[in-house]
Order: structure tokens, then C-alpha cells, then sequence
């Protein structure tokens, strides 16, 4: 039931000009980051040569690059997650779903999955550009492989919000840029702990950034709190998302 | 398991402080199509919107063909076709995409999807627009779509929230035709506001006033219960009326004057009773009501012991 959801999704996503739009801005986004990276990799190549146990190309341009990806996607996910519910409650479609022998948790995850195959697309684009260094180089599998997996927890992440923000109400465009509000905060939000000060309060915004948690996934440092935050983060709002479509059928 | 598709209990909803429905029991048999009859707002979108599952009742319970609708959704809700009054299309998809993907939620298998797209679009007429995209459609087109997935999965029960509105008169009776058509193998729930296709198309009227029903009753029934004046020279009480056999609905037009419903064995009991008591009968004239007149009546507060304000 699930993948019959996914499917209509990642269908209509494709059939609407948005998914295209989407795909040729970030992607013409990444390939100027991803160029910008390596120039200044070439430029530094000689100095960096004479180093002991120097940065190989992986971390100075692979992980930049999923970086600033992350803040690029940071910017559009909210404009994909808007319409998953909000735009179906508008058009009158949801009746069709909740009057379907389906469960709101199999419409949430349906959706969740068919607008994650349409990042994980996004993602197969994106890493096809530091593989392909791998003509001339050697990478390090391993670190890219971080990023990736990193890149993919705080994109379910975004979409999970997303969902979640979505579902509350029937006009998208308010969904959009709430999600895009509260995804900023929870980026910027450790800019309190960057300040120096030392107190609980800071260091507990730092803990909820999604950046602070971000950062150190792509430098390869596969640590269980940043993988335990994003898949809590995910499952937190996926969670709130069932239970506001049900809640859509029980009392309004 | 008898014939009985939908039985529902007592439903209640309310929206905030507004009870938008109160207390609305039904039942729905195989074979049966029955007419859902009320001015705007009066109940009749949220009555059907939670008979279909998309909304559960504040109170209450419906059973589809023996399964619980809380109970057991997913068993209850593979058993019916709902056709809401905005019809639910995806308006990027073709009519055969959205055909199969309505097929496919109501867990149809891949073959057996693709054949009840065929089927289901051969009955509903839209053989020649299977690749012409929703969005692109005349709204009688629309309402085909609508129409088509609410039966694609042979639900045993339909329910339609005014499947005719914005047709022209060649679309209504080509629709008309389908839901007569479905009567066969389905319980057939339609809403609308034009009485006369309750007369064509519906074997049960079911009217529903302020959030409840005011008359329930088959069409025949209505026809043979003709209203009935009644006068007397020394009037009874009108609770004596009442007392009457076989009776209903009397109301007193002034203080010798009755109006009231019966068959002609209640006729009967009525002079049974006037011969008895001496009540001195001046008037009895029959006085049959179209459809329209028993709208108009229930629906209108000529009556306020009926309807009565949404506390």
C-alpha cells in the first residue's frame, strides 16, 4: 500500500514541471560548487603536496560540496514537502485516501517514500560528480560514503518536517514557508552555542541544530548521536504527521 | 449474512459546539438505492462522508455488510465506493493512470486492476478518453471519472454525493441509467437536490433535516400514504388521535380540523373510533402530496415539533 502511495507521488511529482525545475536548478547549483571546490583545490595542490599527512581531495572538495548541498536543499525541500498533504486537502483528493481501506500511518510513509525516492535521484546526481574524480584520483570511498548517508538522514529529516507541517493546514503555500521558518531556526539555532558561553541553554540549542549534527557525519566521523538524532528527528515528525491526518478523520 | 450493506446507529458529529448531525440511523439493503434528501447544510455531506470512513462519528456506529467501520476499517472500507461532491482527481494524471491507482488503493491486484479499468470504463462511458488527462476534461467527463472510481472495486455498497450536479440533461440520464444498472449488484446511497430523480432512480426517501432525519420511508409507501383532512363537529382531544391505530403524523390545522397520514386501514380505524365516540366527522378529504410538498413541509418549520435548532 505503501509503494502504491509512493508511486503516485513520485508519478505526479514527475508529470508537473516542478520535479524537473527542481532537479536542473540544483543540480546547475552543485556542478558551480562542485567547480568552485576543485579550482581552488588545483590551485592549492603544490602547497598541499608539501605537507605531512595532508588533506586528501575527498575532504577538501567532496565534503564542502555536501555541505553547502545540504543549505541548497535546505532551501528547496520545503518547496516539494508543501503540497504532499496540504495541496491534497486543498483539491478534495485526501477523501480519496482516507476513504481507502489504507491507514494514515500507510499515507504518511507513502508519501515520505515517494518524495525520498525523488532526493535519493537527487543525491545518485549529485555524487556522480566527486565520483567522478575517481578517473583521475583515488577517493576515499569511505568519507564519501559518510557524506552521503549524511546527506540522506538530514534530507529524510527535512521531508519528515516537512510532512508533518504539510499536514496541518490546506494552503501549501503556508506549509512552505513554515517549514522553510522552522528548518532555518533548527539550522541556525546553534549560532547561540557559537558565541563562547558555556551555559545548559546553549548547549542544548547546539544539540538540537541540525547543522551541528550534519557537520561531523560528512568529515567521516560516523558517531551514533548524530545518526540517532536524525533518524529520532525523522521518526518524531513522521509520527506527528500520522497522527495529524488521523486526526483529520476524528474530531477537526 | 443478510442482505443489510450499511447499518448505522445513532451517528452523531459535531464540529466544535455545532452538532452537525444528531442521532441519524439507516439502514441500506442489497438491491436498494435510497434517495438522500435535505435543504444545505443540513447534514447530508458529513452523514455521507462518515458512512464512507472519511470522517468518524462523534457518537455511533456503522456496520458495512457486517463489518465495523472502527472496528475493522480496513475490511469495512474495501466494501465501498465513495464519490464525494468535489470528485477526488488528480487532475496531472490520465484517466487510465488514475483508474489503476484508485484500483491499486483499494488493493486490487495488477492483473485484476488493468481489468477493472477496462470494465469500469466500458460501464461509465469513458472508453475514448482513457489517455486524455483529468485536468483536460468537461466537468460531465469529471463526474464520469468520479463515478468510475467509486465502483472500479465492485463495492458492494455506493455512495454518491450528488452525482449529477453541472451534467447536462443527456449526461443525467446516461447517469441515471448507471446507478439503476448498479442497483443490481449494489446498495446504492445517493444525495441530491432534485426530487423528481429521487422518484426515477430511488426505492427509499430519506429526508434529513437541522442534522436529522425527518422522514424515512419507500417511495411507494409515499405515494399509497396520502395525506388525509379530517373535521369533527365535537373534536377529540389530539392526543386522543394519537391513540388511533394506524395513524401518523396528525397535527391539528384549528381547533376542529386534523391533518394526518394513513393507509387506507387506518382510514378505517379513524371512523371506527369517530362512530364510537360520536365525535360528529364533518370533513374527510384525501389531500396527496408530490415529493416536493413533503420537502417543503419537513423542511420548513411548518412543524416545529420536527427539526428543532442545533443546540
Amino acid at each position: 500500500m505503501i509503494r502504491v502511495i509512493a508511486a503516485r507521488e513520485l508519478r505526479s511529482l514527475f508529470l508537473s514541471p516542478l520535479a524537473w525545475a527542481v532537479l536542473a536548478v540544483s543540480q546547475f547549483l552543485f556542478a558551480y560548487m562542485f567547480l568552485t571546490q576543485l579550482e581552488v583545490y588545483a590551485r592549492n595542490q603544490a602547497r598541499l603536496a608539501g605537507l605531512e599527512s595532508a588533506p586528501g581531495v575527498t575532504e577538501l572538495v567532496a565534503a564542502p560540496l555536501y555541505s553547502s548541498a545540504g543549505v541548497v536543499l535546505l532551501l528547496i525541500a520545503p518547496l516539494l514537502t508543501m503540497r504532499l498533504i496540504a495541496e491534497e486537502r486543498r483539491s478534495d483528493t485526501l477523501t480519496l485516501l482516507l476513504s481507502a481501506p489504507v491507514t494514515a500511518t500507510e499515507i504518511v510513509l507513502g508519501k515520505f517514500a515517494g518524495l525520498m525516492g525523488f532526493f535519493v535521484l537527487m543525491i545518485v546526481l549529485l555524487t556522480l560528480m566527486p565520483l567522478s574524480l575517481s578517473l583521475g584520483t583515488s577517493l576515499d570511498l569511505g568519507q564519501l560514503a559518510a557524506c552521503v548517508l549524511a546527506l540522506l538522514m538530514l534530507l529524510s529529516a527535512f521531508c519528515a518536517l516537512g510532512l508533518f507541517i504539510s499536514a496541518l493546514t490546506a494552503h501549501p503555500m503556508v506549509a512552505g514557508i513554515s517549514t522553510f521558518g522552522a528548518l532555518l531556526l533548527l539550522w541556525i539555532i546553534d549560532w547561540a552555542s557559537a558565541t563562547g558561553s558555556t551555559d545548559k541553554t546553549s548547549a542544548l540549542f547546539g544539540y538540537l541544530s541540525l547543522d551541528h549534527h550534519y557537520q561531523p557525519l560528512l568529515s567521516g566521523v560516523f558517531s551514533s548521536t548524530d545518526a540517532g538524532y536524525f533518524i529520532l528527528f525523522t521518526a518524531m515528525f513522521l509520527a506527528l504527521a500520522v497522527w495529524r491526518v488521523d486526526a483529520d478523520r476524528l474530531q477537526a | 449474512m443478510d442482505d443489510i450493506l450499511i447499518a448505522a446507529e445513532n451517528l452523531c458529529r459535531d464540529y466544535g459546539a455545532l452538532r452537525a448531525i444528531d442521532q441519524v440511523s439507516l439502514t441500506l439493503k442489497r438491491g436498494e438505492v435510497l434517495g438522500f434528501l435535505g435543504p444545505n447544510g443540513a447534514g447530508k455531506t458529513t452523514t455521507m462522508r462518515i458512512l464512507s470512513g472519511a470522517l468518524a462519528p462523534t457518537a455511533g456506529r456503522v456496520r458495512i455488510a457486517g463489518h465495523d467501520l472502527l472496528e475493522s476499517p480496513r475490511a469495512a472500507k474495501i466494501r465501498i465506493g465513495y464519490l464525494p461532491e468535489h470528485p477526488p482527481l488528480y487532475r496531472e494524471l490520465t484517466v487510465d493512470e488514475y483508474l489503476y491507482h484508485c484500483a491499486r488503493l483499494r488493493r486490487m491486484k495488477n492483473g485484476a486492476a488493468r481489468a477493472a479499468v477496462k470494465r469500469v470504463k466500458a460501464r461509465c462511458g469513458l472508453n475514448d478518453a482513457g489517455h486524455r488527462l483529468l485536468g483536460n476534461l468537461s466537468k460531465g467527463y469529471q463526474q464520469r471519472a468520479g463515478i468510475a472510481q467509486a465502483i472500479i472495486h465492485s463495492p458492494a455498497v455506493v455512495i454518491l454525493d450528488e452525482p449529477t450536479v453541472g451534467l447536462d440533461p443527456i449526461q443525467i440520464r446516461e447517469i441515471r441509467a448507471l446507478i439503476r444498472e448498479l442497483r443490481a449488484d449494489h446498495g446504492v446511497i445517493l444525495s441530491t437536490h432534485i426530487l423528481p430523480e429521487v422518484q426515477t432512480v430511488c426505492d427509499r426517501v430519506l429526508i434529513i433535516h437541522a442534522g436529522r432525519i425527518v422522514l424515512n420511508s419507500a417511495i411507494d409507501q409515499l405515494a399509497a400514504d396520502t395525506g388525509w383532512r379530517v373535521g369533527f363537529a365535537r373534536p377529540p382531544s389530539i392526543e386522543r388521535l394519537k391513540g388511533v391505530p394506524k395513524m401518523r403524523n396528525i397535527q391539528a390545522v384549528d381547533g376542529s380540523h386534523f391533518r394526518f397520514e394513513a393507509g387506507e386501514d387506518g382510514v378505517e380505524e379513524l371512523l371506527r373510533a369517530a362512530l364510537a365516540e360520536n365525535w360528529g366527522l364533518t370533513e374527510l378529504t384525501r389531500q396527496s402530496r408530490t415529493l416536493e410538498e413533503i420537502f417543503v413541509q419537513l423542511t420548513h418549520g411548518e412543524q416545529p415539533a420536527a427539526g428543532g435548532a442545533p443546540s
